[in-house]
């Protein structure tokens, strides 16, 4: 068999899996580590639904093979709350209504947290195009860039 | 049957393993192209031999002759390099413009280069600014002009075991400036219908001293198009002489007819973006 076994740190913990050489990044977090808030909508890029962190940098998981992460900084959706304190991010999508399906949600919520890592204070067309490697079939975008721009105001509080 | 993975630590073991390799064998960089087939189903490699762990892939270096640029940088890093940005600003507007940020991530101009799409968005930016691709083969180095890589759309002259080790760019005179533009049809995320990247040089009375235009996505590789080139060198870019550049660049089109544009479409719109680009690599070259 081909499975190799990957050391990484994921969301801060010293994270091992065993996973296949062909396997990608978002299958090796979902199946084999239980993390399933990434989702694969395309699979081929185009939608960023599989967004995670690899060493600071925003990628989509499903173009990226699990044994590329080894040694690798993994953040990942499941490590954006803070135990049960909500990122300002989390809690402003869910008080602007800012997703309906909810598919696409860890993925804008990853890219938004980048951004804003980055920016805190962002242009509504800043946050357009950061967010440009993203897909929502539901809520027409506009209640996630009123979304981000509240939590950036939030961010730049803190 | 299995797929082996390596993560060789310097060039030359990675051109060893291509050059050995018995089934069908892919250098990995970004692998935003390369997983794409993958999963596809396009490819089933029995070999991929990842370039990130290389030392000399993975950085951008200044140095006398000008910008060396790692075969493993990601198109993001390039626009996170102010000096890099400054001497070659549309080389890096170019790369930056593939993908979103995510893609941004992880994607190479190396591996956009050897994905031998005639639409691929770093490439007539590279080849207007006369950069090459520094090789390493089981034979051992050769250095290539980057026009001359790409034979056909996805053939390639690199030998069996070659591996691009990093893209040059050449020192950059003063009163210098380049410049890149795509047509698609939405601002973010498609594939370039029509592109140019011109590179230009002045003299100190702002004539055009030293010029190169390329195209995208207008023929079945990019091309240079020294007609285009010649049309402006001497000049200070006058309506007139831009007139014979777009000339030039249509004369150099021959086109595929597709959803994204018609042969008619991308040959005239080929010649407004080469004018729109020289216009303003000449601004950046100082040219007012
Ligand atoms: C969602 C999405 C959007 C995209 N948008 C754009 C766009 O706007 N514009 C655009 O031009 N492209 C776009 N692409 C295509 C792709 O991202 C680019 O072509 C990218 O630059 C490929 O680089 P990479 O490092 O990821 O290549 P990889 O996938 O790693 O490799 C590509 C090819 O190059 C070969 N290769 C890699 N390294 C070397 C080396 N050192 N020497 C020799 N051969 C090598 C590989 O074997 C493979 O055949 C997009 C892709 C996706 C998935
Ligand atoms: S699942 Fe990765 S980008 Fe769509
Ligand atoms: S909320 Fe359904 S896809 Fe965005």
């Amino acid at each position: 068999m081909s499975a190799v076994l990957v050391t990484t740190t994921i969301n801060g913990d010293r994270t091992e899996f065993v996973c296949e050489t062909d396997e990608t990044l978002l299958d090796a977090l979902r199946n084999r580590l239980g993390l399933t808030g990434s989702k694969e909508g395309c699979g081929t890029g185009d939608c960023g639904a599989c967004s995670v962190t690899v060493d600071g940098r925003l990628v989509c998981s499903c173009l990226v093979l699990g044994v590329e992460a080894e040694g690798c900084e993994v953040n990942t959706i499941e490590g954006m709350a803070d135990g049960d304190v909500l990122h300002p991010l989390q809690a402003k999508f869910i008080e602007h209504a800012a997703l309906q399906c909810g598919i696409c949600t860890p993925g804008f919520l990853m890219a938004a947290k980048v951004l804003l890592d980055k920016n805190p204070n962002p242009s509504e067309v800043e946050i357009r195009f950061a967010l440009a490697g993203n897909l929502c079939r539901c809520t027409g975008y506009d209640k996630i860039v009123r979304a981000v721009k509240a939590a950036a105001k939030e961010v730049r509080k803190r | 049957m299995a797929m082996r993975y390596e993560t060789p630590a310097t060039t030359k073991e990675a051109a060893t393993l291509m050059a050995k390799a018995k089934g069908s064998a892919f250098l990995l960089a970004g692998g935003t192209d390369l997983l794409v087939r993958m999963k596809s189903g396009m490819i089933e490699p029995d070999l991929v031999v990842d370039i990130k762990h290389i030392a000399a892939t993975q950085s951008i270096k200044k140095s006398a002759s000008g910008f060396r640029i790692g075969a493993a940088v990601p198109a993001a890093a390039m626009g996170e390099h102010p000096a890099l940005k400054k001497a070659w600003p549309g080389v890096v507007e170019a790369a930056n413009l593939i993908g979103s940020d995510q893609i941004q991530s992880r994607c190479t101009i190396v591996g956009n280069l050897c994905n031998a799409s005639p639409a691929a968005d770093s490439v007539p930016a590279l080849i207007a600014a006369g950069a090459k691709a520094a090789i390493v083969g089981p034979k051992g180095r050769r250095t290539v002009p980057v026009e001359k890589i790409v034979t056909g759309p996805g053939t390639m002259s690199l030998k069996k075991g070659e591996v691009i080790e990093a893209i040059t760019l050449p020192k950059r005179p003063p009163k210098s400036g380049d410049a890149f533009l795509r047509f698609i049809p939405r601002t973010e995320m498609d594939i370039a219908v029509v592109s140019a990247g011109v590179s230009l040089t002045l003299d100190n009375k702002r004539v055009v001293k030293k010029a190169r235009v390329a195209l995208g996505a207008v023929a079945p590789t990019v091309v240079l198009v020294p007609a285009a080139a010649r049309a402006i060198v001497g000049s200070k870019l006058t309506d007139d002489v831009l007139e014979k550049l777009a000339a030039a660049c249509s004369a150099a089109c021959s086109p595929i007819d597709d959803k994204r544009g018609t042969v008619e479409f991308r040959t005239e719109v080929a010649g407004v973006l080469a004018r729109r680009a020289a216009k303003i690599a000449y601004q950046r070259a100082g040219g007012g």
